[in-house]
């Protein structure tokens, strides 16, 4: 083909032009192309199909009651007593989980930052319980918390926090908090890896300077380090918030929501009432309530950056 | 950067006791599991909750592997994760060099959308994946469960990937080009083998994602010889609750692969993460 | 070989246009130097020329044939890059070698040139080491291996001795002259760096702002700069640009000093002077234009620069040629070497006889 441009040029342009566009508009596609169909089948448009369920009624269990409801199913979440008992919960449960996995990832990142003897091995062995599939971390937590295998009940009997070692996952008063230690364990250690990272960007001459400049360690911490995180932290916060409030494993492993709905959380209610009752129409409208929610919260969120930046 | 040691030795005794805290706090629920799945049947509900046990015996693994259908799930879900972890690695690879080295129409949106499937409720869009899973007569079948998992995995993936790719200079390919590759084959010469640890640790991240998801595959499995480990674990769990030993080496077994691609991909771990990836 | 004309290229990122009317000859063989500030625009012209950066307007011929949409293979055109770019998983012999790879030449055949080539630029007994283990000068040499092996119809440098220490970059900057005049190549070469661009250029390109300001061989642009851009931009140290008023015969300088000016510059629309800092003399007092006092006194053996104060006038740099015993502080005379001096309009171009006359 370069022969016969070099003898004539005109002939030449109109056949290079085709691959002109090709290299700068179609070929992006080209390698776009598999992974926008999958997103696209398999959930953008179930995720508008989601969303036109929510108003009509589909119960597998009663497959001549199908059709369009308009706004009945979110009426019926209105005065549904276990919705809003699954909001609270969801409230709880997200601000438990979060705050506590802040608080420990920040601790361990700032342990890891820091050098001792051991230090790549006590990396890999804290970081293990991120590598445990969710379902095995639940199922662990809930025999943990089990009084004839599990040793928790009977150490909180003996720090006197328990009257006598029953399994808290029974306790309609106490249950929530087993899925939340369990959680939080599991999440730890991605709060601990983003927030090492962001700790290891800080440049170092900074704590020498605040050093010469005599600061001691709290004002370096709080002057330098804290600051520094401050967006990372922002990020990973908002994000995790989201991911925590859409995580319904954890509770459908270790109490299925129960007992009598005191753990049961929106995206748990989503579930269970999609695979235990197979009311498709009723889940759908839970779950529209739950993004209506997060999304919200995200716009609250937003808002507040905004108007952290701006000042 | 690492801040200097602390000065006084309280700090010093504070720091170890906090190493302590945290090694047991990680390894704690795991010993357990595994010191359960060690103890003799006869043994557990006299000395359940001992520190160690006094006999230990692998009977509990040889049972789960060779008395129930736990060898079967195993082996459904190694083919449903390396299925996943396979797909989706090279779509992704394909996106995430799209994102990486071109400009064009649209990316933005592109970009947005995918940051938003990372947001909403995947279970919101359970009944729908059933209905139109079912409607395909798919159900029950591993296939499906490649195909749901693979699309879940992409977007996290694909900025994996995307990270992966900005990190190999752009001059690389171009030199490339100018030595006489098409883009093509710059990408198969010499970005590739400069990715294939990218390739690996997404793999690796895949491949865990897939091996744990419970949820999707609850729905849409319920015949047991095409369940995954997840689905069959909380199946026995809920039929023979009494059956500690077993159900904790199936615990244990089920932890094989996801630690084995953990060793594997921990150094990647803070890159992956810090990313722009906001998976857990 | 080859001969390039770029007429009336154009660059645009979306709507903004950052390259405009660029027009350009290169002759067969020619060494051609584009120069200019950061942000120029002189990479994306070298890229546009590579086929790496799409040409959003104009045309681009090398040898008479049309380019715009040629992918870079299909140019016969090599390329150094800033960084080098050398492939971090090849040793050095299949990096200088991959283009022959590339087009599927016989292992025996590579073989043969690269050792060539290596032998040139004295990388033969490197050619099992992987980048990583070389040094910088180093690898520069493998990318400019790279680039001849394949004896390609042009060259292009991009800044490709800007990651090198200052002894290694004077080496490297003869290494390519020396290669140019064994190749005979034409080369379009990128820098920032004016001693680069004066030593190596036949033709020096200066860019700024994405327009081409001038086009001339080094002695051009140093002695008739098109504007005070160049005027300022070529020539180390920087020359002296001082506001100044027409007057009769001459301009008038700011502390009421008038300069003559030569018969063929007409002065009418004089708005500033230039006089680079080596066209100064050092006179006795009040036996030159004006006096002046020295704030620094720089001596760096064959020459010595002052940093002078001048009443009026403000600040300027004289350098004069070999040692004089001069303190801070010392007042000095100056006078300004009359055939040196630039004349700009306001426009800031450089004003010429003829440009008088049509004013």
């Amino acid at each position: 083909m370069t022969a016969a441009q070099h003898t004539d040029a005109t002939s030449g342009e109109t056949r290079a032009r085709p691959s002109f566009y090709w290299r700068y508009l179609v070929e992006p596609y080209l390698y776009l192309s598999p992974a926008l169909v999958l997103i696209g089948a398999v959930m953008l448009f179930p995720l508008i199909i989601g969303i036109s369920y929510s108003f009509q009624s589909i119960a597998l269990l009663k497959p001549f009651d199908t059709g369009w409801v308009g706004f009945d199913n979110y009426v019926a979440l209105w005065s549904d007593k276990k919705f809003w008992i699954a909001l609270e919960n969801t409230f709880w449960w997200t601000v438990g989980s979060l705050s506590l996995q802040f608080f420990f990832g920040l601790g361990l990142a700032l342990l890891l930052n820091t050098s001792f003897y051991g230090k790549r091995l006590f990396q890999a062995l804290v970081f293990l319980p991120w590598a445990v599939p969710t379902f095995l971390s639940a199922l662990t937590w809930a025999w943990l918390f089990n009084p004839v295998i599990g040793p928790l009940p009977h150490w909180l009997y003996d720090l006197g926090l328990l009257s006598e070692p029953y399994n808290i996952l029974g306790d309609p008063e106490l249950a929530i908090w087993g899925p939340i230690t369990a959680n939080v364990w599991f999440g730890v250690p991605f709060f601990a890896i983003t927030l090492l990272a962001a700790l290891q960007s800080i440049p170092g001459e900074l704590y020498e300077a605040a050093e010469i400049d005599g600061a001691t360690a709290w004002q370096s911490f709080t002057k330098i380090t804290l600051p520094f995180l401050a967006p990372m932290i922002a990020i990973t916060v908002m994000l995790r918030t989201i991911w925590i409030a859409n995580f319904a494993d954890m509770i459908y492993v270790m109490t299925g929501g129960g007992p009598a709905n005191s753990t049961q959380i929106l995206s748990s209610y989503v579930f269970t009432t999609a695979f235990r009752k197979l009311d498709f129409g009723y889940a759908s409208a839970i779950a529209v309530a739950l993004l209506g929610i997060l999304l919200i919260y995200a716009v609250i969120l937003l808002f507040v950056r905004q108007k952290f930046v701006r000042t | 950067m690492s801040i200097t040691a602390p000065r006084t030795p309280v700090l010093m005794i504070g720091k170890y006791v906090a190493i302590s805290f945290y090694l047991i706090f990680a390894l704690f629920p795991l010993y357990w599991l595994l010191k359960i799945a060690l103890t003799p049947d006869q043994l557990i509900f006299t000395e359940g909750t001992n520190l160690v046990p006094s006999q230990m015996t692998f009977a509990n693994f040889t049972s789960v592997l060779f008395k129930t259908d736990f060898l079967a799930y195993f082996g459904n879900s190694l083919v449903v994760s390396l299925g996943t972890a396979a797909i989706t690695t090279m779509v992704a690879a394909g996106a995430g060099y799209a994102f990486s080295r071109f400009h064009f129409g649209g990316k933005k949106i592109i970009i947005a959308v995918m940051l938003i499937t990372q947001m909403f409720p995947l279970l919101m869009i359970i009944a729908p994946i059933y209905k139109i899973i079912a409607s395909l007569g798919l159900l029950n079948s591993l296939t499906s469960l490649i195909i749901v998992y693979t699309a879940f995995n992409i977007p996290f993936a694909t900025f994996l990937m995307q990270s992966f790719f900005d990190g190999i200079p752009k001059d690389l390919e171009e030199a490339a080009m100018m030595d006489g590759c098409t883009r093509f084959q710059a990408l198969r010469k010499v970005i590739f083998p400069l990715t294939l640890p990218g390739l690996g640790a997404t793999l690796g991240f895949v491949f865990t994602a897939a091996w744990s998801e419970l949820l999707f595959a609850l729905m849409l499995i319920s015949k047991n010889d095409t369940m995954t480990f997840p689905v069959g674990l909380l199946t026995f769990v809920s039929k023979f609750s009494v059956d500690w030993g077993q159900m904790m080496a199936a615990g244990v077994l089920a932890l094989i692969p996801s630690c084995l691609f953990f060793i594997f991909i921990q150094r990647y771990l803070v890159q992956g993460l810090t990313s722009g990836a906001v998976k857990g | 070989m080859a001969r390039m004309e770029l007429n009336n290229l154009k660059k645009l990122y979306g709507s903004v246009e950052v390259m405009r009317d660029i027009n350009l000859d290169i002759e067969d063989g020619e060494f051609i130097v584009l120069v200019g500030p950061s942000g120029c625009g002189k990479s994306t012209l070298l890229r546009m020329i590579a086929g790496l950066e799409p040409i959003s307007g104009g045309e681009f011929l090398i040898d008479g044939d049309r380019m715009n949409e040629m992918r870079p293979r299909d140019r016969d055109i090599a390329m150094v890059f800033q960084s080098y770019a050398l492939y971090p998983h090849m040793d050095v012999e299949r990096n200088m070698g991959f283009s022959m790879e590339i087009r599927g030449e016989s292992a025996s055949e590579r073989k043969a040139r690269v050792l060539d080539a290596a032998k040139i630029l004295g990388l033969d007994k490197l050619l099992k080491r992987y980048p990583k283990e070389l040094s910088g000068g180093q690898r520069q040499r493998v990318a400019m291996g790279r680039a001849i092996i394949r004896d390609p119809r042009a060259f292009l440098f991009d800044e490709p001795l800007s990651n090198l220490d200052a002894s290694l970059r004077v080496e490297m900057r003869l290494e390519i002259a020396r290669l140019h005049q064994k190749l005979g190549a034409t080369m379009v070469y990128v820098t920032h760096d004016q001693v680069e661009a004066l030593t190596l250029a036949d033709r020096i390109v200066v860019l700024e702002g994405g327009n081409i300001q001038q086009v001339g061989s080094p002695l051009e642009l140093y002695e008739r700069p098109a504007n005070k851009f160049v005027a300022q931009f070529i020539g180390s140290p920087t020359m002296n640009v001082v506001p100044v008023s027409s007057a009769q015969g001459g301009v008038t300088l700011a502390n009421g000093v008038t300069i003559p000016t030569l018969k063929d510059v007409n002065p009418v629309n004089a708005a500033e002077l230039g006089i680079r800092p080596e066209h100064i003399d050092v006179v006795p007092l009040g036996a030159g234009d004006f006096d002046a006092v020295a704030d620094v006194v720089e001596h760096l053996g064959s020459d010595t620069n002052l940093f002078v104060r001048i009443d009026g006038i403000g600040p300027m740099m004289v350098r004069v040629h070999g040692n004089i015993p001069k303190q801070p502080g010392d007042s000095v005379g100056l006078k300004l070497q009359r055939e040196n001096i630039h004349l700009f309009a306001s426009d800031g171009q450089r004003l010429r006889a003829e440009d008088a006359l049509a004013a």
